[in-house]
């Protein structure tokens, strides 16, 4: 079983998750998040003087999946979420040693989903 | 008796001393200027206060990522209502002789510009305005002026290019408000015929509807509302400010239309604060009905919708019908107003607060209400005063909006409004320090 945490911007999100549900993948927790990659900050403006920005907000999706479903899952978030410009986000794949669903009390694959 | 300008300035310090009267006899009619003044004063600033009002009703309703846009809008509009009805639209609004047979007159540019405009407060400056000064008479009006521009604002948020919507704010408040303005409450044509609209339900808030609508099908719709054949609703972020915003412009209307009495006369002003209020609170019941019957769960933002809808409604008539019509006037306003909301989503008109709803549909409804309700207005005079008003502010609100779009251009582009028009427009954000959602 794998974990794959994605880190897309907020306008992506509406693709990706259209994206993952057009493989079978529904299941997904979904956070606010800042962060910086390439991309850099920005200024913004405020009362005649610049204000640096060094975080973007982004939003991070952690989707457990199981080892078979890695894959596709990597492929639709990045056909959600890739525009070619800086800033299109990043995919971790992490190892996830145990999963329990928690109403029927269900572990291993099965509870992945 | 001639009063010399240092004698003008003693005297409200005079008037203010309760104690035996002064060596200059004060007159009841120089006692009944002052309180008529002092209370035109007063409807003045719960007019300014509706903007107050607009502003916050606004910014509940819309995106966050938008908010110091609307804030923007809404501060430069008071700005730009005051000032373009100072320099052109008093005089074009009340221009005391018609040059073209009652459809256009103009009384010059500009208005007085010192006290010794308004040399004995105790006379008339005009026939505008016989119970108080010149300077409250323009200053109540152009209050009204810039409310009509901030019903445009809500329909077109969200997607507006501020640059065209100031040109179009200045163009339609400085020109068009008044001109149709004229027509009746500056004595021209529609006046003589015998249109009655006590407040502006034509005048100000279909005038400004229909600027709404031309600007929201010009405009087009935000993106991603409607897809696929669905309606997809963009929530607004607050619905505590929506609130205040609702309650504030029920505050001001009570100088909306308590003033448009032009005096202190107390039955007057009493009896259509009465009509105003039972109008508001019926539009509330009306919304909350249909809402709750439609939508099987109450909607919070229609039952604003409909209080707002039964003020627009009584405000051509809170001083021609009875208490009971002003009920069922401002019930009506608050069931139209949901079916109304309703009927734009489903033919595409996006219209993020609801304005063409409020302001146009229930504005028409209620200066036709007049004609139906009043045994002194006819039906057919107020039907030609809504067409009227109709052709020539929904003409000219298209054209101006159309020469906008194809020179400057009307809308931002995509990205600016995925990104917000908080940073494209201001490069700046309302929320800084909140966590605020931001998947769609």
């Amino acid at each position: 079983m794998k974990l794959v945490i994605a880190y897309i911007q907020p306008a992506a999100f509406h693709n990706v998750k259209q994206a993952l549900t057009d493989v079978g993948v529904g299941r997904m927790s979904v956070a606010n998040a800042q962060g910086v990659g390439q991309q850099g900050g920005y200024t913004e403006s405020y009362r005649g003087s610049e204000l640096e920005i060094v975080l973007r907000k982004k939003v991070r999706l952690e989707i457990a999946v199981n080892d078979d479903f890695v894959e596709r899952t990597r492929e639709a978030i990045i056909k959600g979420a890739r525009t070619g410009n800086f800033g299109d986000g990043v995919i971790f794949v992490v190892e996830l040693a145990e999963c329990y669903r928690i109403r029927t009390g269900e572990s291993g694959s099965p509870a992945v989903g | 008796m001639q009063l010399s300008r240092k004698s003008f300035l003693i005297l409200p310090l005079l008037y203010v001393a309760v104690a035996p009267a002064p060596a200059a006899a004060q007159t009841a009619a120089e006692a009944m200027f002052t309180v008529n003044n002092t209370w035109m004063l007063v409807a003045t600033l719960l007019v300014f206060m509706m903007h107050l009002g607009f502003a916050f009703l606004e910014v509940g309703l819309t995106q966050s990522k938008n908010t110091v846009n609307i804030l923007f809008k809404n501060t430069s509009i008071i700005a730009i209502g005051l000032l373009t009805y100072a320099i052109v639209g008093f005089n074009l609004m009340y221009p005391g002789e018609f040059s073209i047979g009652g459809f256009f007159g103009f009384a010059g540019f500009g208005i007085e510009s010192d006290l010794a405009g308004v040399t004995n407060p105790a006379l008339a400056s005009s026939e505008y305005n016989e119970g108080y000064t010149y300077w409250t008479d323009f200053l109540f009006q152009a209050m009204f002026a810039a409310t009509a521009a901030t019903i445009v604002s809500g329909a077109v948020a969200e997607r507006i290019k501020l640059a065209s919507f100031l040109v179009f704010a200045t163009l339609y408040v400085g020109l068009v408000y008044p001109l149709v303005g004229s027509w009746t409450w500056g004595g021209g044509w529609l006046d003589e015929m015998g249109f009655h609209d006590f407040a502006g339900s034509t005048l100000v808030h279909s005038v400004g509807g229909w600027a709404a609508l031309a600007g929201v099908f010009l405009l087009g719709p935000r993106l991603g509302k409607y897809v696929n054949g669905r309606i997809h609703p963009i929530p607004g972020h607050s619905l505590p400010l929506a609130a205040a915003g609702m309650f504030l412009l029920w505050f001001g209307w009570f100088g909306f239309n308590g003033g448009s009495v032009l005096s202190a006369d107390p039955g007057l002003v009493s009896f259509v604060l009465v009509t105003t209020c039972i109008a508001a609170s019926a539009g509330i019941i009306g919304a909350m009905l249909t809402t709750w019957t439609v939508h099987k769960h109450p909607d919070a933002s229609m039952v604003f919708n409909g209080a707002l809808a039964g003020l627009v409604g009584i405000t051509a008539g809170a001083d021609a019908v009875s208490v009971m019509s002003a009920a069922i006037i401002g019930a009506v306003a608050g069931v139209i107003v949901v079916f109304s909301v309703m009927l734009f989503d489903r033919i595409k008109m996006d219209d993020p607060v609801g304005a063409i709803s409020v302001h146009l549909t229930c504005g028409i409804w209620g200066t036709l209400a007049v004609g139906i309700f009043s045994p002194d207005y006819s039906f057919g005079t107020q039907l030609i005063g809504v067409l009227a008003y109709g052709a020539f502010a929904a003409t000219s609100a298209f054209l101006i909006f159309s020469v906008i779009k194809v020179t400057i251009g009307l809308r931002v582009s995509e990205e600016d409004e995925r990104r917000g028009l908080d940073l494209s427009e201001h490069n700046m954000e309302a929320y800084p320090d909140y966590q605020i959602m931001i998947t769609r």
